[in-house]
């Protein structure tokens, strides 16, 4: 989703920003800052490095609106020259970089900060080879995820993730964040349907990783980057490996009287065999905001609905459809139907597709929660946050990618409430935690960014994250890009490097966390 | 030479410890069966894991499961088989291929380790993008993990990528989880006869091309076909274009007869039922058997439709290859007999180089493999971001050192 509910918290940017804390600005980098607009314009020229507030304000967050941050100066360089000129030249200055995208992330991944630099990639947005010889693509990151598929699908073709927001979201962005969407379970997320990379790193190397092969010598540093939230090295190119699309698909919306009823029929299915192209579910309050608003004719008295869409070749298409079915029937599904055209499938796609826009309409504001769990605990995490309902005092309405157990609560409050968007976030967090302990994940697809940073403890000891830091200093020794993202304390790569073989004990007790 | 052997991931990581306390470095072992692949390189002292196995949790429902690393390969099919599941990227045997003993076994974590795929990667992917979280240690004695025991994760750099084809040099693997994906209810194969190495590749490309699912896609000129125990028995002689689909048997029946047709014209056609189709595809996976005695085998891997451009290449430079292909061009199996000095080395990564694309040495003497690059040098960029990353890891270089580039 992208910035569904802007103005509702725009109107009062100035105390959300300071709830969340980022690394210190560095003041003498504050103090240069006409300078550093003067050395980036001769990177850059023309309309390329944004300067007025005025301007600088349509940056100052991305789709986690409740966080603002006017950057220090915002660059979009056309050409990956120009980005290796800013990243040398930033990287020399100790200056920080924040990259972005389209700017709609979930998780605050482009957040920007006070004396960063914004470096924006969406001039980069030219799609550069089809070669459907090789079935892949090589696109610059500022192309959007559906123009992917909108140039290549009249030769019966398309690139398979697809998330919510992939009219607007870009290439580089769903590499940044490995994007998912609702047909990941069979398709894959972004890493897996991306061939290769080209990255600029914060010393302005230029590396290219993978390519239009399979696999590639040395270690999968494109598995790394992809996923990476933009700490890594900036991506200035992308080869998307594209997909046959499937001659066909039909859907199935079917009405449960319990939540567990429509965990055990998904169980089913998959037991049976069988992937489905999406299995998508939702709860009751989630259903009724969808059909006020979309009227897809879905059924009101049903405590969970599941949409399960099976797609391929016509005779395999109907033989699924009968055996989910079967399936639903022997489940206890208070009703199903399936779809008998494409107007219809996608009539019953439209409310799922809707799902947060007209949980929107119910509610002034809403946070969108984003994590994993094993389905069979389905049930049990849907009691537990109703419970939570109560002692929150605000409602949530959940949607779920049922098939890779990928919850995505939606706790609704009103921002005008003093008091309401510290307790959704708590309510937030609290859901966030039973996710890890019914032995699930912080976040499925959105990314952890700055919204889920500080609870990465909850699923990670000091050991894990001092790991995955050791990746980051790998790339970035001074932790100039992104920094303030994914880890609750900054990298002290210094520190980190030093080698002294240990029993366990927390290494550094005393460091400041945000 | 020292030889350790941890009973559990505790024993591990103290054995670990003292390495390190001594500098000293490790070979890390299982199984033994993947023994010669990789440089020559070897540490005294082996750290022997093979006592590290066991499946932890499998729930079919939730397609995922656990083990310890060391887990046999065969007791984990064997496991996935009684459920009707299997691990979707089809782990090759490669026994016969890198000479190792037939009692040798392969387990999960070496599989993992070097990210080994078979025919199926071509669809469906390859180990990388299965392993969903792991635990560890690293060359700090320190038990670390990443990823988690759910199918979709974000959480955190993807250090199972890293991980997957580390070939062992960052840490000891001590504990998987996988995604489990369901086995198709049937399968069949397609063969197109008679076609030359363009042909073919066109036929395959063409094939990948329709939404029929393609689920397997090789072609074996008529010297490799020969070899085969599936295809002269089944009355195959000549060149043969292999098309695998697999799925319901209706729906398999339907694409088989839409690829039949629109082949019809292009060259004569056969089929291999549901069995012969599960050995032909087991020997393409594990290529020794399709290939003749030679020097060096070479793993190449272009964009799939500059195959047989890149064959062409090679064959030109007299090095007297003899050649497969997999994963519908985007793999070639290389033997090569001439230029004893570097197995080829040179040459092959010279044509591979007007492509894009990266050349692997698998199977060649100790001697080669001590001398010649495995794997394709890594621009200097490249290379030292490489060593950063290794010594982040292990910074003592206790972990298979020079098994994948001299010095890391």
């Amino acid at each position: 989703m992208f910035a569904p509910n802007r103005g509702a918290i725009g109107a009062k940017p100035a105390e959300r920003t300071l709830m969340l804390k980022m690394p210190p600005p560095d003041v003498g980098v504050l103090a240069r800052r006409t300078e550093i607009v003067a050395a980036l314009r001769k990177i850059v020229p023309g309309e390329g490095v944004i300067d007025s507030e005025v301007e600088r304000r349509a940056y100052d967050c991305d789709g986690l609106t409740a966080y603002r941050q006017l950057p220090l100066v915002v660059v979009a360089p056309q050409t990956t020259a120009q980005v290796v000129a800013v990243m040398r030249y930033c990287s020399s200055q100790g200056i920080k970089v924040v990259p972005r995208g389209a700017g709609t992330s979930l998780s605050g991944g482009a957040l920007p900060l006070e004396d960063g630099v914004l470096l924006s990639m969406s001039r980069f947005n030219r799609i550069l080879e089809i070669d459907i010889a090789n079935r892949c693509a090589v696109v610059q990151p500022g192309v959007t995820n559906l123009g992917v598929t909108h140039a290549v699908q009249d030769q019966g073709f398309y690139y398979a993730p697809d998330p919510s927001s992939q009219i607007a979201c870009s290439i580089g962005g769903n590499v940044a964040e490995n994007s998912g969407g609702v047909h990941c379970l069979k398709y894959g997320l972004t890493t897996n349907n991306v061939l290769g990379v080209e990255i600029v790193t914060l010393d302005g190397e230029v590396m290219r990783l993978g390519g239009k092969h399979f696999d590639a010598g040395g270690y999968d540093l494109l598995g790394v980057i992809v996923g990476s939230e933009g700490m890594l090295g900036v991506v200035t190119e992308v080869t998307v490996r594209l997909l046959p699309k499937p001659p066909g698909a039909r859907a199935l919306m079917i009405g449960f009287s319990s939540v567990e009823g429509a965990g055990d029929c998904v169980a089913a299915v998959i037991a049976a065999g069988i992937i489905p192209g999406g299995m998508e579910m939702m709860d009751r309050l989630a259903v009724e905001a969808a059909e006020a608003f979309i009227h897809a004719d879905y059924p009101l008295d049903c405590a969970a609905l599941l949409i399960v869409e099976l797609d391929g070749c016509e005779t395999e298409v109907d033989h699924l459809v009968e055996a989910v079915e079967a399936i639903a029937a022997v489940h206890g599904a208070t009703s199903c139907r399936s779809s008998q055209s494409e107007e219809e499938r996608l009539l019953f796609w439209a409310g799922r597709k809707a799902a947060f826009s007209s949980v929107g309409r119910i509610s002034p504001d809403y946070l969108c929660m984003d994590g994993t769990i094993p389905r069979k605990r389905i049930g049990e995490v849907l009691r537990r946050v109703q419970q939570m309902e109560a002692e929150h005092g605000l409602r949530c309405a959940n949607v779920f990618h049922a098939g890779d157990g990928n919850l995505h609560p939606l706790i609704l409050y009103d921002a005008n409430i003093p008091g309401q968007f510290e307790q959704a976030e708590a309510f937030g967090a609290d859901i966030l935690r039973l996710c890890v302990e019914v032995g699930g994940v912080l976040t499925g697809e959105h990314g952890v960014g700055v919204e889920k940073r500080d609870l990465m403890g909850t699923m990670f000891s000091d050991i894990d994250l001092e790991q995955q830091q050791r990746l980051k200093c790998a790339f970035d020794p001074d932790s100039l890009l992104n920094p303030g993202k994914v880890f609750p304390q900054l990298c002290r790569c210094a520190e980190l490097g030093r080698v002294h073989v240990r029993g366990g004990q927390v290494r550094f007790p005393d460091l400041p966390r945000f | 030479m020292p030889v350790l052997t941890p009973a559990d991931a505790a024993d591990a990581q103290q054995m670990i410890a003292s390495a390190a306390a001594e500098r000293q470095p490790l070979e890390i072992r299982a199984g033994g069966s993947k023994q010669a692949l990789g440089r020559s390189e070897r540490p005294e002292d082996v750290l022997d894991v093979s006592r590290l196995t066991g499946v932890i949790d499998y729930e079919p429902s939730e397609l995922i499961l656990t083990a310890h690393a060391a887990t046999p390969m065969a007791e984990i099919q064997a496991l996935l088989d009684g459920h009707g599941q299997m691990l979707s990227f089809e782990p090759p045997d490669w026994r016969a291929l890198l000479g190792a003993s037939p009692k040798g076994q392969g387990t999960l974590g070496g599989v993992i380790a070097c990210n080994l795929a078979g025919p199926r990667r071509v669809r469906a992917g390859a180990p990388r993008d299965y392993l969903l979280g792991f635990a560890a240690i690293n060359g700090r004695a320190e038990p670390w993990k990443a990823g988690g025991k759910v199918v979709k994760n974000v959480t955190g750099y993807d250090l199972c990528k890293l991980q997957a084809g580390a070939f062992g040099t960052l840490s000891l693997l001590t504990e998987l989880t996988l995604k489990v994906m369901p086995k198709p209810e049937t399968a069949c194969t397609l063969l197109l006869t008679g076609l030359d190495e363009a042909a073919a590749i066109d036929a395959l490309t063409t094939a990948l091309n329709t939404p029929h699912e393609v689920s397997a896609a090789a072609h074996l000129p008529p010297s490799i076909a020969a070899r085969s125990a599936v295809l002269p028995s089944a009355g195959i002689t000549g060149a043969a274009t292999a098309i695998r689909l697999e799925g319901p048997l209706r729906s398999v029946t339907f694409r088989l007869q839409a690829l039949e047709a629109l082949f019809e014209a292009q060259a004569p056609s056969a089929r291999l039922g549901a069995s012969d189709t599960q050995a032909f595809w087991a020997e393409v996976g594990a290529v020794a058997p399709l290939l003749g005695p030679a020097r060096a085998v070479w793993r190449l891997c272009p964009p799939p439709a500059d195959a047989p451009a890149l064959v062409a290449d090679l064959k030109m430079q007299a090095l007297g290859a003899e050649v497969f292909y997999d994963w519908g061009g985007g793999l070639v199996w290389a033997a090569l007999d001439g230029d004893p000095v570097d197995a080829g080395a040179s040459a092959v990564r010279q044509a591979i180089a007007r492509f894009g694309g990266h050349a692997t040495l698998i199977a060649a003497p100790a001697d080669v493999r001590a001398t010649t690059p495995v794997f394709d040098p890594l621009p200097a960029p490249l290379k030292a971001l490489h060593a950063r990353i290794k010594s982040g890891f292990d910074p003592l270089g206790l972990f298979n050192p020079g098994r994948m580039h001299q010095g890391l």
